[in-house]
């Protein structure tokens, strides 16, 4: 368990350390990591592709013998398949007849009638040919049957003898069939099939040249048919084949001439793939491509996360091309087919090693450095990856034991591999995921920064405004000043560049110079003959006719070879000769230019030498295929070509005539030609179109793979499974959430009403009335000594202490643990330290409160109330009042509280009774009707449902100098209570109070930067003075009650009302700066940024405004009943609240970034009440309890 | 849903009886016409339950499995047929995608019985599968059981017995790198025993056969692929169940 526990460690240490290092130089490792993956494929470049193509290998004639079958370790040149006899030699007789000269008398078919009815002779000449006792019969390739299949084309190709064929076939080799023929063309052509054909037809396999250059056709420019014969032997033998080259040399000698002969083609093929081998295999790469989906699906919390999947696949990909690499280099040659095993080999290597760094990866602390949150990722995760990596190595090991060489050789590639796989998770997968990471956090520092700093952020990530994406136009109720709010308004990227691509109309410019680019390739490659065959028709002048022209050839026969010497010069025509025996060079040399017409001049160039090239590379194959012979994996030696020239003299055309074959010659039309040529453009017009098509679909389909269908719509998908009832997705695994974690405080037994807050304590009451306080003491920045003094000997341990009174009964149960802490607190910490380090503006009133109670730390406070008007008696200035107050406190707490305000550990209350509380920590000081209270500084505004205002001042005083609270005069509901305190005194004292401040009842009041804000019924905003409650101004412009008002220090103003309508106001003037209608209803609550607006209403809306043009931004459909909770944590971070959870939102964007779960058990509570903490910490009510959702990587990345 | 392989059953055992006296035409007539039967039970059945939301998320996962079965089934037996593993009349080849039409229907068939049973014994037996949760596990899954099937095709081994020993030891290792479940083996066993018996009684019966068989009829390696094949689709049929679950 030990060494166990050590091996534990040393591997930890060590990922650790890796991963600091990946994290430190990710370029350099990722220059090293692909020069070694591309080291390790060089290998591959000896590989021959992948294909079906066959391979050639040439010998010399001379010296050849029949490879032996064992392989040569000398001849290393050799291919390992030139092993063993060939299947069969081939041998053709390539034959170039032409009758010459020509003359105006004769009709287009003498061109090949006279020529091929030649083939008869030849074919005899060949058949009886015999040197030494050997025959061909001896010699050639037996065949028998055809397959059954091919029953129609029995009377053609040969059974049950020698594979012999040339375009005799046709006509059974029989002379006397050909000569009463009377439509050559016809027989021909009937074989062939219908359509498009890729594989060899049979007039190739008899013909054995391309179809094009047999020169069998009523058109034919050039006038000369060339074919073979092929004859297929099955062994060789050198002496019978040089006697038969020289007999037909001799019979028909070809001048000019100079075809090499020393050179033997073997030729190698390997085994095709029927569609029915690859149905299985597809069904594999399908499964395989799935699971490559749903693995790199899980990828989440990244910055790039297609970049993420890509980096996976690629380090798959590249593990498997390393190990075939190396297996190569080693000289395991991979004699499996790599195309069936490669699913399974990407199976066992898998991509989960990956998806678990990643996962391990983000999921460590946001706020640690980018390097040690990738070396903290890894080592969380090295044990698990050596211990599957061993697992699997084990497993190969077993099946390598299997002694089967298909299972030994795939399990050899996977555990090379499984180890370079490793290699490359380490180096190549770490460092990319290290500058994502890293791209990440420099994205949100980005987007923290204040507007006028950061430059837009790029942020790819989906966007989901819930409404609308950023207008195009903004809408219809806004006032309109368009031109500035798009310069401000930063559109997602992705947005941007389908704009951009919309504006420039890119796509459609590169798709039409794709096509003419296409077009233009085509035309100059001619893969299919396109350019010869416009060449042709171009300079079709000659009269001859084009009928017979079979439709499914589509085009005209061009000049063989491509050759253009042959057909630009006009040679003088050799002299026809009556009998081939008789034919010399000399004849032919010494009559030139006899024809004036141009004659057929029969040329031999270089590429007559292997004519077969330019044939289907399925012509071999297909030809054996129809004996059932297969040539799979074997291979065929093609022996050099023996050239026949056949000169015929018009008289022998003439002759060899078949009555119809004059009827035949159809006047020669230009039209047709015309008609052919407008056809091929249409062609190419209608292929272009059709590209064009393709191409766009393609495009398309593009976009709707990589745009997310939800594309400005609401986030089904990912927002759906992310508001799901568990914080977790399908897969088990929940986002790293961790670093913001809800803490819950509880303590009411009903529905939270109030919330308040000064960013140190929180208070609370629910529906009972009762108050809670709880601390919220996040942070170094504010710990000051009052924090601390509350805060009690956990503060170093936990964020938060928590502390609740429940109001009535712990009043001062809470205060004995507190007294000593003040000691020791107070006395290590100078006051003026406290007060500077403070940032609000009541740090004079924390420390008076505490220098109050400096005096007397050792006095116990009393435990109980009774207690406590003991000592109110004691101090007694009141004798009327003590009585009076349990019933009354009885009372208090069946009235709920309605406002709720807090500074420092003063918390004003305001209940439906009517009364204001002011609580200092524990003290109750008077009450009255209000609606709304403010508190600032040391003064109390208070807004009563009559319209009235009224302006308290609260003093403390040292307990001596109790001061009595007058009551306010014309309310004798109540006598005027007095304030008490167990030490110090808290005195309210009404300043002024403006009777009628409003006609109806005040709605809402608030108060900053020494001005209060009321809004009524009457529709109407007020703005007064803090110091002299003087009215300024009477802001009117609403058409509807007020229901919410913003005002902070910096004078910004807004209103909005029942109507839907917010305003926007100058508080200096009063004058109105914009006005929009937004909402369905009231308007529940407002915010201010520098740069926006947000508003909700209670139509459950949350509108984000232009603040300086009030054009709508987007909006976002909140969850019914929490349209009003809403909060602004940093210029660009929104939080919203919704059924059992928190939602922050990108506010730029729209993006919603995070949505925290407040607990597991979400039974449809939703978060109605939201405060924003300045430390970044966000409270909520959840229920009956209080929700704390601290964000600290919003702040701390800021630096 | 056992209802459902009692009926395979009786089909196969009584169809021992009839096939003497039945051509064989007239024997597919009547194949025919019990599988229909079976079917349109299975759907009245169905379509009188659809009014609750269970039953209709039942028929699709049962319409999923089944579809997945079929597609199995005809890739894997076109691979077996390829390699001449079993032989099929040759009017039968003629008919459809070069497989009998059965075999594709009672794959999909016992596909969906197995794949809902396996989520059904989890429940009643009251552990909920939580291994390997996610549909990449059950991609991987499905990879390696078409590799088992692919290399019992393809693979040349020195004998019948290392070949079944290769991949029974394959079929247990995907059980436990995918399922690791008691009741996962137990049913793979129960699936590999019943259709290795149905697939003897096929092949006593004459209507397909094996070339060199050596477990009786048929090749001793076919409970393994049997057997993996239960795991493959009890694996699916669990994460269709979760996926309904949560939804």
């Amino acid at each position: 368990m030990t060494v166990r526990e050590r091996l534990r460690q040393n591997i930890s240490a060590a990922f650790y350390r890796h991963g600091l290092l990946c994290a430190s130089y990710p370029v350099p490792i990722i220059l090293f990591t692909s020069a070694s993956i591309l080291t390790c494929c060089y290998p591959l470049l000896k590989l021959p592709l992948p294909g079906t193509g066959p391979v050639e290998f040439t010998t010399g004639v001379r010296d050849y013998s029949v490879p032996s079958h064992e392989s040569q370790g000398n001849l290393s040149e050799r291919p390992d398949w030139y092993r063993g006899p060939p299947v069969a030699y081939i041998q053709q007789v390539l034959v170039k007849a032409a009758v010459s000269p020509w003359d105006n008398s004769l009709v287009p078919v003498d061109v090949f009638r006279s020529p091929l009815g030649r083939v008869f002779s030849l074919l005899e000449e060949i058949r009886n040919h015999i040197y030494t006792d050997r025959s061909l019969e001896a010699l050639c390739l037996q065949v028998t049957d055809l397959l059954p299949g091919l029953r129609r084309m029995q009377a053609v190709l040969p059974e049950h003898g020698c594979l012999l064929v040339s375009p005799g076939n046709y006509w059974q080799n029989r002379r006397d069939l050909f000569d009463a023929d009377p439509d050559l063309l016809k027989t021909v052509h009937q074989h062939e099939p219908k359509g498009l054909h890729t594989s060899a037809t049979l007039k190739d396999l008899l013909f054995g040249v391309p179809g094009k250059q047999t020169g069998v056709s009523l058109y034919s420019k050039k006038r000369v048919v060339t074919y073979t014969i092929t004859i297929a032997l099955s062994s060789y033998d050198a002496r019978f084949v040089a006697s038969l080259r020289a007999r037909l040399k001799l019979l028909h000698p070809s001048a000019n001439c100079t075809l090499r002969e020393d050179h033997m083609v073997h030729v190698h093929f390997k085994e095709e793939i029927g569609i029915a081998e690859l149905i299985p295999l597809v069904t594999t790469y399908i499964i395989l491509f799935a699971y490559i989906y749903f693995s790199t699906r899980k990828i989440d919390m990244v910055k790039s996360k297609w970049g993420l999947a890509l980096a996976a696949v690629v380090t798959v990909l590249s593990s498997l091309l390393m190990s075939v690499g190396l297996c190569t280099l080693f000289g395991l040659t991979p004699t499996l087919n790599g195309g069936e095993i490669f699913p399974y080999l990407v199976v066992v290597i898998g991509l989960e090693n990956v998806l678990v760094l990643t996962k391990s990866v983000v999921s460590t602390p946001v706020d640690l450095e980018v390097k040690l949150r990738i070396a903290q990722g890894l080592s969380n995760e090295s044990w698990s990856i050596m211990k599957n990596m061993a697992t699997e190595l084990c497993i190969i090991l077993i099946g390598y034991f299997t002694f089967v060489p298909a299972i030994q050789e795939f399990c050899l590639f996977a555990v090379v591999g499984l180890v370079s796989d490793f290699f490359l998770q380490m180096f190549f997968f770490t460092t990319v995921l290290s500058i994502d990471i890293r791209r990440m956090e420099l994205a949100d520092l980005n987007r923290r920064l204040p507007a006028e700093a950061g430059m837009p952020p790029p942020k790819p990530g989906p966007l989901r405004p819930r409404e609308t994406p950023p207008p195009p136009r903004p809408s219809p109720h806004t006032i309109t000043l368009q031109a500035p709010a798009f310069r401000n308004l930063r559109l997602p990227k992705r947005l941007r560049v389908v704009y951009f691509l919309a504006r420039t109309r890119l796509a459609q410019r590169i798709i039409m110079v794709g096509t003419v680019i296409w077009i233009g390739i085509l035309v100059y490659t001619d893969p299919a003959g396109l350019r010869t065959f416009l060449a042709a028709q171009v300079s079709e002048q000659s009269p001859l006719g084009e009928a017979g022209l079979p439709p499914h050839l589509g085009v005209a026969p061009v000049f063989p070879g491509g050759d253009p010497t042959s057909t630009l010069s006009v040679l003088p025509a050799p002299e026809p000769t009556p009998l081939p025996e008789n034919q010399s060079q000399g004849h032919r040399a010494a009559r030139p230019g006899v024809a004036p017409v141009s004659s057929p001049q029969i040329t031999w160039g270089p590429e007559d030498e292997e004519l077969w090239r330019r044939l289907s590379f399925r012509h071999w194959p297909s030809l054996f295929s129809y004996y059932n012979i297969t040539l799979a994996k074997r291979y065929i030696s093609i022996l050099p070509v023996i050239p026949v020239t056949l000169h015929l003299s018009p008289q022998e055309a003439i002759d060899t005539r078949h009555p119809q074959d004059t009827h035949h010659a159809p006047p020669p039309s230009i039209k047709t030609s015309d008609l052919q040529t407008d056809l091929t453009l249409y062609k190419v017009a209608a292929l272009g179109l059709f590209a064009g098509v393709v191409l766009v679909l393609l495009l398309f389909c593009l976009y709707r793979v990589l745009c997310p269908r939800n594309y400005g719509q609401n986030g089904v998908p990912h927002g759906r499974r992310r508001r799901g009832d568990l914080p977790c997705d399908e897969y088990g695994y929940s986002p790293p959430i961790s670093e913001i974690s809800p803490l819950l405080l509880r303590g009411h037994s009903m529905d939270i009403e109030c919330l308040a807050s000064d960013g140190m304590l929180l208070a609370s009451c629910c529906l009972a009335g009762s108050a809670c306080e709880a601390e919220s003491l996040l942070g170094a920045d504010f710990r000051e000594p009052g924090g601390v003094a509350m805060g009690g000997p956990d503060v170093d341990i936990f964020p938060i202490r928590r502390r609740t009174n429940p109001a009535r009964p712990a009043l001062f149960g809470d205060q004995p643990d507190l007294t000593p802490l003040i000691d020791t607190n107070f006395g290590s910490l100078p006051p003026s330290q406290t007060l500077s380090s403070s940032g609000f503006d009541f740090g004079e009133l924390v420390e008076k409160a505490y220098q109050e109670h400096e005096p007397s730390p050792t006095l116990a406070f009393p435990p109980s109330p009774p207690a406590s008007q003991q000592r109110r008696r004691s101090l007694g200035d009141q004798p009327v009042l003590p009585p009076e107050l349990p019933p009354q406190s009885n009372g208090d707490w069946d009235s709920s509280v309605w406002a709720m305000e807090l500074r420092g550990n003063l918390i004003a209350t305001g209940r439906s009774s009517g009364k204001l509380e002011i609580y200092q920590c524990d003290l109750i000081c008077c009450s009255y009707f209000l609606v709304s209270i403010s508190l600032m500084k040391m003064e109390i505004v208070a807004a009563r449902l009559n319209g009235s205002l009224d302006f308290f001042t609260v003093e403390i005083n040292k307990p001596l100098g109790l001061l009595q609270y007058r009551g306010p005069p014309g309310r004798g509901s109540l006598p005027p209570s007095p304030c008490y305190s167990s030490e110090d005194v808290i005195s309210c004292q009404l300043t002024r109070s403006v009777q009628c401040a409003h006609q109806k009842p005040i709605t809402v009041l608030k108060a900053a930067a020494g001005r209060v804000v009321t809004g009524s019924q009457d529709h109407t905003v007020r703005v007064y003075r803090l110091e002299d409650s003087c009215c300024l101004f009477t802001l009117q412009g609403h058409s509807g009650g007020i229901t919410a008002i913003y005002i902070d220090q910096t004078m910004v103003l807004a209103s909005g009302g029942q109507d839907g309508a917010i305003c926007v106001w100058d508080v200096l003037t009063g004058s109105r700066v914009s006005h929009v209608y937004g909402h369905r209803g009231d308007v529940t609550s407002l915010v201010c940024t520098t740069s926006c607006i947000i508003s909700s209403g209670l139509d459950d809306l949350i509108c984000i405004w232009d603040r300086s043009t009030g054009i709508k931004l987007y909006s976002i459909q909140q969850e019914v009943g929490c349209g009003a909770s809403l909060g602004v944590i940093s210029e660009s971070l929104l939080v919203t609240g919704g059924q059992g959870c928190v939602s922050f939102w990108d506010l730029n964007y729209g993006d919603l970034l995070q949505t925290v779960y407040l607990g597991q058990s979400s039974e449809g509570q939703g978060v109605r009440q939201l405060l924003v903490l300045d430390n970044a910490a966000i409270v909520c009510d959840f229920g009956s309890e209080l929700s704390l959702v601290y964000v600290p990587s919003v702040l701390e990345k800021l630096d | 849903m056992p209802r459902l392989e009692e009926h395979c059953w009786s089909c196969s055992c009584s169809h021992s009886v009839k096939t003497q006296e039945l051509s064989s035409a007239g024997w597919i007539v009547c194949k025919t016409g019990e599988m229909m039967s079976i079917i349109t039970a299975v759907l009245r059945h169905a379509y009188g339950s659809l009014h609750s939301l269970q039953s209709a998320n039942l028929m699709r996962r049962g319409l999923v499995l089944f579809i997945v079965g079929v597609v199995l089934a005809l890739v894997l037996n076109l691979l077996q047929i390829q390699r001449n593993v079993t032989l099929f009349p040759e009017e039968v080849l003629d008919t459809f995608f070069s497989s009998a039409w059965w075999i594709p229907l009672c794959c999909g068939t016992a596909a969906a019985v197995v794949g809902l049973l396996y989520p059904c014994l989890d429940h009643h037996l009251g552990e909920p599968h939580k291994f390997k949760r996610e549909w990449a596990s059950v991609m991987r899954c499905t990879a390696v059981f078409v590799g088992i099937n692919h290399a019992s095709a393809k693979l040349d081994f020195a004998n019948n017995v290392q070949l079944s020993l290769t991949l029974a030891a394959l079929s247990l290792g995907l059980w436990w790198t995918f399922d690791r479940s008691r009741s996962g083996f137990g049913l793979g066993l129960t699936t590999a025993f019943l259709a290795t018996l149905i697939a003897q009684l096929l092949v006593y019966n004459g209507i397909y056969q094996y070339t060199s068989p050596d477990f009786l009829y048929v090749r001793s390696w076919l409970p393994c692929i049997f057997f993996s094949g239960g795991v493959t689709v009890g694996n699916i049929g669990r994460q269709l169940a979760m996926k309904c679950v949560e939804k």
